[in-house]
């Protein structure tokens, strides 16, 4: 057995372990810290695999910038995760057990590990090998020719994807928060308490340009409330 | 003076030299593993690492959420900007080749170095962005709130 074959199967181990624990922990603080380090083991796989672009943007984005982003989630929320009964975890165990009979149903169609004739290696993969040495001897590197330039409109869908996963966060909570005016209980129950500033800061009814018909409505309302006390009075 | 003195110290140390290498991975690109996306990640890293330690403040004073915004928008604008002016030298669009259309090898790289900055500037500004957006929500957190 050759010793990067012990190297897989020892990181394989760790994950599963790493997997367990999180399974088994209530601390979410725990849980996020080991949700890094197995981004982190699984970067170190990928480079065992040869695979270094991959390893490089788990170690990234899995350990470094999703682990501060939870963090940051799971300061707006509990520190701890409740307990799931029993009875609640029997389904999901029968969906798992089912999902992994299937997988290894299917190992059998899969190529052999390091097969030079398997599907990924033989069509499109030669093809971009052979046509980046012609079409840009400045750049070697086949990831990044085939990223930008082979599959520039697929880049281009991921940036806007990004961007719109961007704005979407900024539309939700703003971009500078309410920082200060606005405190999360982090083992209570209660989150929002005052009003997000944008809806405060709207103009109130008085000050802004309404349809005409609007201020009748308003001032018969007005009326109505003040008969009503009145009558109550 | 809050008491993870040797946390300033060293990440001081480290944050300069943590952008250096993301800008090392964008331009290096071409002939190793890394490019805009990995760059943009290590380059807001270094951001969200900055206040993390000195505070969400001081990050906003050294970056500006404007910039965030702004970098965001440019980032996308840059990408498809190359691609229209692949147009208008009469190239497909995002055909590189157009650009020197005697070499258009040239034409390839210049294009990818030009994409690959478009993508650097939308990933580690959203990157920033969601960090402030959640950041904010509340003050900062003693040791104690953990």
């Amino acid at each position: 057995m050759s010793p990067t074959i012990i190297l897989d199967i020892g990181f394989m181990a760790m994950l599963v372990v790493v997997a367990f624990a999180i399974v088994r922990l209530r601390s979410l603080f725990a849980i996020v810290m080991l949700q890094g380090v197995y981004s982190l083991v699984s970067a170190a796989w990928f480079v065992s695999l040869d695979a270094v672009d991959v390893a490089f943007t788990e170690a990234a984005v899995g350990a470094g910038v999703s682990t501060v982003l939870m963090l940051a989630a799971m300061l707006l929320a509990d520190r701890e995760s409740r307990p799931v009964p029993m009875s609640q975890q029997i389904g999901p165990l029968v969906i798992v057990v089912l999902a992994g009979l299937a997988m290894f149903y299917a190992l059998g169609d899969m190529p052999a590990y390091g097969d030079a004739h398997s599907p990924a290696n033989a069509y499109v993969g030669m093809d971009y090998i052979e046509l980046t040495q012609k079409d840009t001897p400045h750049i070697p590197n086949v990831v990044t020719t085939v990223l930008a330039s082979y599959r520039g409109y697929d880049t281009f869908g991921e940036a806007v994807v990004i961007f719109s996963a961007g704005l979407g966060v900024l539309l939700l909570l703003g971009l500078n928060g309410n920082a200060g005016k606005w405190r999360a209980q982090p083992n209570g129950t209660r989150i929002a308490a005052a009003p997000a500033p944008a809806a405060r800061k709207r103009p109130m009814p008085k000050d802004a340009p309404k349809p005409t018909s609007k201020p009748k409505t308003v001032s018969t309302t007005k009326a109505k409330a003040k008969s009503k006390k009145g009558g109550k009075s | 003076m809050t008491p993870h003195v040797i946390l300033r110290v060293v990440s001081k140390f480290l944050i300069p030299l943590i952008a250096i290498f993301a800008f090392y991975v964008q331009f290096h690109g071409d002939f190793g593993p890394g490019g805009g996306f990995q760059a943009g990640v290590i380059l807001a890293a270094s951001v969200i690492l900055y206040a993390l330690i000195f505070g969400l403040d001081a990050a906003k004073k050294a970056l500006p959420p404007s910039w965030v915004r702004i970098g965001m928008m440019l980032g996308v604008i840059v990408y498809g900007g190359t691609g229209v002016a692949t147009w208008l030298v009469g190239g497909n669009f995002l055909e590189y080749g157009a650009f020197t259309p005697e070499h258009p090898d040239h034409g390839i790289h210049l294009g990818i170095l030009a994409v690959e900055v478009g993508v650097l500037l939308a990933v580690a500004s959203v990157m920033v962005a969601i960090f402030y957006a959640f950041g904010s929500r509340q003050p900062d957190l003693t040791d104690e709130d953990w």
